[in-house]
């Protein structure tokens, strides 16, 4: 868990700091510069035209770019998806949740509903919603976020269902406390142990969806450098120069590993009782 | 227990109801003329005409729901514009590599991770558990594309030893046609493996921990069939509801692995219909892939009584 922590500091810290790092801008190219293995010191044109020396430590792909700087930048995109979300998914599964949890009349309807999202593969929804909206970062989270949706709703509702048959409940009830007051004042901080587990997970899935999506050629546009989309463009050499694609899976793997890890630590820590069950 | 079947059964229904009510929506919810959207960028005015008349796109949003249900239930998914076929005959035409290189990780996966579970809660805390475990973490991270990539730079262009991509027929022969779905399922089973060894090895755990088991011990029965017999037969049901929901996952890593691997089934459809903005296909592939998850759960349900007799509905 603290291994996985300090991964994840790691990686906020590089997105942060991913101009400092050495790194170029990621949409600068020389045709000078093109397919260099990693290591191999090359040119590289700015914006104002200058031609600077420049040593691409993970190479350069077909059009001359910087491997190095795309993939760093890529960790800024990973992380703003994961993060959004996932808090985007939990916003929205709490408010079902404890509406369906706490209003009986809801509960019916709101959960037949969220059955109906889950039988929909998850990545079909991703990639159908984004083709439909055309990729862009907020089309890309929201499309992501709602097949998440319903796990959310779900793990709120069974932990509403136990909530409100406590005393404090049914003492805040007897003194005419508003219902929205209860939901939110009373229950909803009883769940926030298993929503933090639940988000990190979400995290993680969001990542690698974004990047599925990207790999593709579904996702997010090909001028922002996802990793996703580093991918995808050194498909097409992979044979001749694996780099273009081993870089940006191995931040990849590594980031979503690292969350992972922590989402099971906490799991461990905060909720002993889900821990036993899987 | 034919009552319970029944009654399994009709649950489905609002369920896949539903399914086709948000694909119903998807497209009517997007800005836009659905007619448009629908014909695709090549579609001339004519053709988007007669589309809108076929959705009865000028009258009110149930009857055009109503309109389009109909033809789902005569099994008509429309037709694409991109191929100029019927998406029922597209899919049909398609459905022999998704089915063979789904069915091949299934088995792989399960023929695997069935008894490393096993093994792993039998010697609970030793180092197989560990690395079983490890292993699992990292089989939920890494992405099917990576490990794809991963291999076939290993096994594939280092070694030699299967090809890179492509697909050969059943009917032109099964030894060619496993040569070349070999990487792909080992591909696809690895997230597969993760899920399931960690679910069979938290299942027989529990069972056990069970007096039945000390009994069978005490009894003197072979170590095997205590843990066969006794252990995993108990602990079957939340392995085969694991194998039934993991479902979505492997279609998710159907439509990634036959993009790498180059393989002409329903998963590489997908992708190219959406790529091609050909919604007839991509609406019909999500319909289609529902209903299979779908079924393949209720299978799940109605296996729990043959599974566990203790179960009764």
């Amino acid at each position: 868990m603290r291994i996985g922590a300090a991964v994840i500091a790691a990686m906020v810290l590089v997105a942060i700091a991913a101009p400092w790092l050495g790194t170029v801008d990621p949409s600068l190219f020389d045709a000078g510069s093109r397919d260099l293995l990693p290591g191999k010191t090359g040119d590289i044109t700015t914006l104002e035209g200058e031609t600077l020396q420049h040593t691409f430590i993970m190479g350069s792909d077909s059009f001359g770019r910087d491997i190095y700087s795309r993939v760093i930048y890529g960790t800024r995109v990973s992380l703003i998806v994961g993060i959004a979300t996932a808090l985007l998914a939990l916003a929205i599964g709490i408010v079902c949740g404890l509406s369906a949890g706490y209003l009986r009349w809801l509960d019916g309807i709101l959960m037949r509903f969220m059955d109906g999202i889950m039988a929909i593969p998850a990545i079909l929804i991703a990639i159908a919603l984004v083709a439909l909206w055309r990729g862009s970062i907020v089309t890309v989270v929201i499309a992501i976020a709602i097949p998440e949706i319903p796990r959310v709703t779900r793990l709120v509702r069974s932990l509403v269902l136990t909530i409100r048959e406590e005393p404090y409940v049914e003492a805040a009830i007897a003194l005419g406390t508003p219902t929205w007051k209860i939901m939110f004042g009373h229950i909803l901080p009883n769940c926030v142990a298993p929503l933090i587990v639940q988000g990190t997970f979400t995290c993680a899935f969001a990542i690698l969806v974004e990047a599925v999506l990207s790999f593709l050629g579904v996702g997010l546009p090909p001028d922002i450098p996802t990793w996703g989309n580093i991918m995808a463009e050194g498909r097409a050499q992979f044979v001749s120069f694996p780099h273009n694609v081993f870089f940006p899976g191995i931040f990849l793997a590594v980031t979503v590993l690292a969350i992972n890890i922590l989402g099971d630590g906490l799991r461990d820590t905060l909720d002993p009782k889900m821990a036993k069950r899987v | 227990m034919f009552n319970f079947i029944a009654r399994r059964v009709l649950a489905t229904v609002p369920v896949l109801l539903i399914v086709a009510v948000l694909v119903f929506l998807l497209l009517r919810l997007t800005p836009g003329d659905p007619a448009a959207i629908l014909a695709g960028d090549a579609a001339n005015t004519e053709q988007i005409a007669r589309i809108r008349e076929s959705l009865g796109l000028d009258r009110p949003i149930l009857a055009q729901f109503g309109i389009w249900a109909g033809q789902l239930l005569q099994g008509n998914l429309g037709e694409s514009f991109y191929y100029k076929t019927q998406v029922t005959t597209l899919i049909g035409q398609r459905l022999e590599p998704t089915l063979s290189l789904a069915a091949l990780t299934i088995c792989l996966a399960v023929l695997v991770a069935v008894p490393l579970g096993i093994l792993a809660a039998w010697r609970h805390g030793g180092w197989l558990d560990r690395a079983l475990m490890g292993f699992s973490v990292l089989g939920f991270s890494v992405p099917v594309f990576v490990l794809a990539y991963i291999l076939i730079w290993l096994v594939s262009l280092k070694l030699g030893w299967l090809p890179v991509q492509g697909y050969q027929r059943i009917a032109d022969g099964a030894g060619l046609w496993l040569y070349h779905l070999v990487l792909p399922s080992v591909t696809l089973s690895v997230l597969y493996i993760a899920l399931i060894a960690r679910v069979t090895r938290a299942s027989v755990m529990e069972a056990l921990g069970e007096d039945y088991i000390r009994t069978a011990r005490a009894k003197g029965l072979p170590e095997l069939r205590v843990l066969v017999r006794h252990a995993l037969s108990n602990a079957a049901v939340p392995i085969v509801t694991v194998i039934g929901i993991g479902i979505a996952l492997l279609i998710g890593g159907v439509v990634v692995t036959e993009s790498v691997y180059a393989i002409p089934g329903l998963g590489r459809l997908t992708v190219d219909a959406v790529l091609a903005r050909d919604f007839p296909t991509v609406q019909g592939l999500i319909l289609f892939f529902s209903f299979i998850y779908v079924m393949v759960n209720l299978l799940v349900d109605l296996s729990y009584v043959f599974l566990d007799p203790r179960i009764r509905y």
